[in-house]
């Protein structure tokens, strides 16, 4: 659990999670060009050590596809994280994002 | 082949054996997946299904048999019309043993297009990991899964 709290406590990690839950599965190369291209300032080399850091927090999943290397965000320890803390209070939780839920329908 | 649409990795203190039997066993599944036991000859071709209740709330086809270190079966929701119209997408279970712990790797892919199942998938699979990896370690479970049950007191308004 440590490891999960060390790799979620630095903004470039979050926001390569941010990038990987907008499109999962993406190579090293897609996620420095789509970073390029937003303007985000992180080499190659800074990329490649933060996935390394997620993957070995769990934070990140990795699949071999012939050459290519596919991350995957993979919510999992968060899960559990949130299970420790916040599980008793889920009912109440879910109850009112229920009701939320409802009163927006039928608006 | 294709590329996977999810891909969730959780490590669990057992042994592949005993992770492998959970997720084959009617009372294991049963207990950590919120009371949907699995039934199944598995045998590769095989129909597999999952009750909760008495009602059939999964099914799907066996694709892949061999214990203890993958599992594979397509994969149909029945609990719900929007859900059981689409085409069965699939899910496959990988096992492996790294030193006291197993490294289960679940991935899941060939949705259809537009797929209303994929959104509840996205929501269910974190839910069901953690229940089974506290399930093997502690014995101890989460008591209902929010995306079928409807809380009691909004049910009843």
């Amino acid at each position: 659990m440590d490891a999960v709290f060390k790799a979620l406590a630095d903004a470039s990690r979050r926001e390569l999670l941010d990038r990987l839950r907008a499109e999962n599965g993406q190579t090293l190369n897609e996620l420095c060009a789509r970073l390029a291209k937003s303007g985000a300032a992180m080499t190659r080399q800074a990329v490649s050590k933060h996935l390394g850091i997620l993957e070995d927090a769990n934070l990140v999943a990795t699949v071999r596809r012939g050459r290519e290397k596919l991350h995957y965000l993979n919510p999992v320890p968060i899960h559990e994280i949130a299970e420790r803390w916040i599980g008793k209070f889920e009912q109440h939780r879910l109850q009112a994002l229920s009701d939320m839920k409802k009163a927006l329908e039928q608006e | 082949m294709s590329k996977p649409v999810f891909v969730y990795v959780t490590y669990i203190a057992s042994t592949t054996d005993k992770v492998f039997k959970a997720l084959t066993s009617s009372e294991a599944t049963a207990k950590f997946w919120f009371g949907n036991a699995v039934t199944c000859d598995w045998k590769v071709g095989s129909p597999i299904a999952f009750h909760r209740e008495g009602k059939l709330i999964l099914e799907g086809k066996v694709l892949e048999y061999d214990p203890p270190r993958r599992l594979s079966h397509s994969f149909r929701p029945m609990h719900d019309a929007a859900f059981s119209a689409e085409q069965p997408s699939r899910v496959v279970y990988e096992l492996e043993q790294q030193r006291g712990q197993v490294k289960l790797t679940v991935t899941h892919d060939a949705f259809e297009e537009g797929s209303k199942v994929f959104g509840s998938i996205s929501n269910g699979w974190p839910l069901v990991l953690s229940s089974l990896k506290s399930f093997l370690e502690t014995g101890t479970t989460p008591i209902w899964a929010p995306w079928y049950d409807k809380p009691k007191e909004a049910a009843a308004s």
